[in-house]
């Protein structure tokens, strides 16, 4: 009897905390936004932290925007070409790239490669009380530490989404016209012809943007809230990989409802 | 890391952000072709219009000259009224018929226009008067076993009526 | 400080009714075990935490009262030494002394750089500006987090554990450091350690805190001959005394299942 009073009394206290941190991570959210201006003011704190979240994972996002495309290309020919489709890879790897993957991939690939670094920098941080540290230097960390990051996450992930997909259709384009044979002009023209900037490429856009938000807001918050002990840092590094990818691939359902079902052109 | 190298790396990841997407938009996408070009807009009425969606092209002899920009039904004449956005660089008279018309047996749906003879050409808002509306295949094939049943009775056992 | 009481658990207070008094341009340490509240009182005083009661006043201003541009316009004016010196690893020595510097003032790049080079003389590092807090020892470390300190002219320098994990010579550098710096630039100084030696050498006054209540105060004369047994153990280290050695537990024999029979 008191076992089960206890354990009911525990799954209480476990989801009054969950709603808690869910309520601090909104408070959060709204304070860094606040603190946009700060940011913006000195441009260099942000420039900065492009680099460590955008041209750090540039090598990465390029090669396995690359690879990704060279698959699609293999393995889309192969089902396509059974339906005598073949004309059509260029829509099917398009498509498919603007859409979902340079988004989705670029996404989960930004999570864990800057995603991660920025919560355990932040995290360490904290650790060491250099948050502290300029808090009683009358230096909010806020402005100073998580606001450039967060934004340089948001203004690194579109971009590097768009390099995905981009060489995704470089990738597919070598393995389906040159390697296979499907015709240049083929590849290209189906390609042009059924995506269209608007909306298709302009909703990967959002999607990316949106994905970036989503995974820089996780990782300072993450960062930020970390406990302030070796373990708390890498628990932490592990919530925000875990819990940014899992907000990507339920963000990219709710967007692509929203995005592409109302338009009635599937 | 030197201020400058850092700004250096910052504004060529930057550029190269830019040209992706640069390079989605027009080599990927279309936004070349149609979307800023001059165009005018017609109109064609359809009893049916099958499978069309928006932005679906509209070819005359496989040209695409334009694209579907929007469908919507008149409350009066139950007719589908869709609304072309034209190139300007193409003009068509009159009396050209407007046909839906299916690249292949599953391809895409498109509108195909055939010209005529006028020497009148059709204006911006303009209605195209002739129009063919979209084959339905299950209406044909409907029809064909009908007409079957009734020409030949005896073979028409398991066939619906 | 006036009966100031806080717990970061409301039914575990960690300071209980804490009334203490520092005059200007004193070097006063706070002294008392591991764990006893004492780095919670030098944050009540820079406003990181708020006590749920009684007051902190620092310059007549008090600081629980303040908002938010209040109190960063009071903490422009308090530096703060952290336990192992809290640099920045992300930037050289240098950078960390000018980082107060920038951040709150319009000075131009000359200037900053004499101020930083000054500050850094003065703790006797100006060879090492260009080097990462990562290539410091430990009390190079203290020290640049204490020129950092300083970098504003604050007229109130807080140190949290300054002598932590130092060895004899580094320890004694520091604490000559605190006391000049205290008594060159009219700062006044607040320690918290729980170095006894150190602290008898260099300070004007002591408080010693335990259980999160003050125990006993008074100059370095005074503590060296008091007779109070709090103050006896921590000056001569004894193991077992008022403060216990065993942290409160179930009896010895229960924990071992062990029962007289």
């Amino acid at each position: 009897m008191t076992s089960v009073a206890t354990g009911l009394r525990r799954v209480g206290a476990g989801t009054l905390r969950a709603i808690a941190r869910v309520g601090f991570a909104a408070r959060f959210f709204v304070a860094v936004v606040l603190q946009t201006p700060a940011a913006l003011r000195r441009i260099q704190l942000t420039a900065r932290e492009i680099y460590f979240a955008g041209v750090l994972s540039l090598v990465v996002i390029m090669v396995s925007g690359l690879f990704v495309g060279m698959v699609l290309g293999l393995q889309g020919y192969d089902v396509l070409v059974k339906y005598g489709a073949g004309d059509s890879l260029g829509i099917f790897v398009g498509l498919s790239l603007v859409r979902e993957l340079g988004p989705v991939v670029a996404g989960l690939l930004f999570a864990s490669r800057a995603g991660s670094a920025i919560t355990a920098e932040i995290g360490l941080m904290k650790t060491t009380e250099q948050l502290s540290a300029m808090e009683m230097m009358a230096v909010d960390p806020l402005a100073r530490i998580v606001a450039p990051r967060f934004w340089g996450g948001v203004i690194a992930m579109p971009l590097l989404a768009a390099l995905f997909s981009a060489m995704g259709v470089f990738g597919a384009y070598l393995v389906g016209v040159r390697l296979i044979g499907v015709d240049d002009g083929t590849f290209w023209g189906n390609m042009q012809a059924s995506i269209d900037f608007w909306p298709d490429i302009t909703n990967g856009i959002v999607k990316s943007i949106v994905f970036g938000m989503a995974v820089s807001l996780i990782a300072v918050f993450e960062g930020y809230d970390a406990h302030p002990t070796a373990e708390g840092v890498s628990a932490a590094t592990t919530r925000t990989v875990v819990g940014a990818s899992l907000a990507i691939l339920a963000l990219d359902f709710v967007l692509t409802v929203f995005m592409f079902r109302g338009l009635g052109n599937t | 890391m030197k201020r400058t190298t850092l700004d250096l790396w910052v504004g060529i990841f930057v550029t190269m952000g830019f040209a992706a997407i640069v390079f989605l938009a027009l080599k990927v996408g279309n936004l070349a072709s149609l979307e800023t070009r001059p165009s005018y807009r017609i109109e064609a009425e359809f009893d049916n219009i099958g499978g069309l969606k928006l932005r679906a092209p509209v070819k005359a002899a496989g040209v695409i000259v334009g694209r579907v920009e929007s469908i919507r039904l008149d409350p009066k004449t139950y007719e589908a009224v869709v609304t072309l956005r034209m190139d300007k660089d193409y003009q068509f008279s009159k009396d050209t018929i407007a046909s839906i018309l299916t690249s292949g047996l599953l391809g895409e749906v498109y509108i195909g226009l055939d010209a005529g003879g006028d020497t009148a050409m059709l204006a911006d808002g303009a209605r195209i008067a002739k129009t063919q509306s979209a084959i339905v295949l299950e209406k044909l094939i409907g029809q064909f076993l009908f007409d079957k049943a009734s020409s030949d009775p005896a073979s028409t056992s398991g066939a619906p009526k | 400080m006036a009966g100031a009481s806080f717990g970061y658990d409301p039914r575990r207070p960690v300071l209980r009714g804490i009334d203490m008094l520092v005059p200007r341009g004193r070097v006063v340490a706070i002294m008392g075990g591991s764990g006893c509240g004492k780095t919670t009182i030098l944050r009540l005083v820079g406003g990181q935490l708020r006590p749920q009661e009684g007051s902190v006043r620092v310059d007549g201003q008090s600081v629980p009262d303040l908002g938010r541009d209040g109190l960063f316009a009071l903490r422009r004016r308090i530096g703060m030494l952290f336990q192992f010196g809290a640099l920045f690893t992300d930037m050289s020595v240098y950078e960390n002394v000018a980082f107060p510097i920038r951040e709150h003032t319009d000075l131009d790049e000359s200037l900053i750089r004499d101020l930083v080079l000054m500050k850094l003389h003065a703790v006797g590092l100006r060879g090492a500006a260009q080097l990462y807090p990562n290539e410091l020892s430990g009390g190079m470390a203290r020290r640049v987090a204490l020129a950092r300190a300083i970098a504003l002219d604050p007229t109130l320098v807080l140190y949290d554990e300054p002598f932590a994990g130092l060895d004899p010579i580094s320890l004694g550098v520091v604490g000559q450091l605190i006391r000049q710096l205290n008594d060159a630039l009219g700062i006044t100084s607040v320690i918290v350690t729980h170095d006894v030696y150190e602290s008898l050498k260099i300070v004007d006054y002591l408080y010693f805190v335990s259980a999160g209540r003050i125990v006993a105060h008074g100059t370095p004369d005074e503590v060296r001959r008091s007779t109070d047994p709090f103050v006896r153990q921590f000056v001569d280290g004894e193991p077992d005394g008022p403060v216990a050695f065993h942290y409160p537990a179930r009896p010895y024999a229960e924990d071992f299942g062990i029962r007289a029979s």
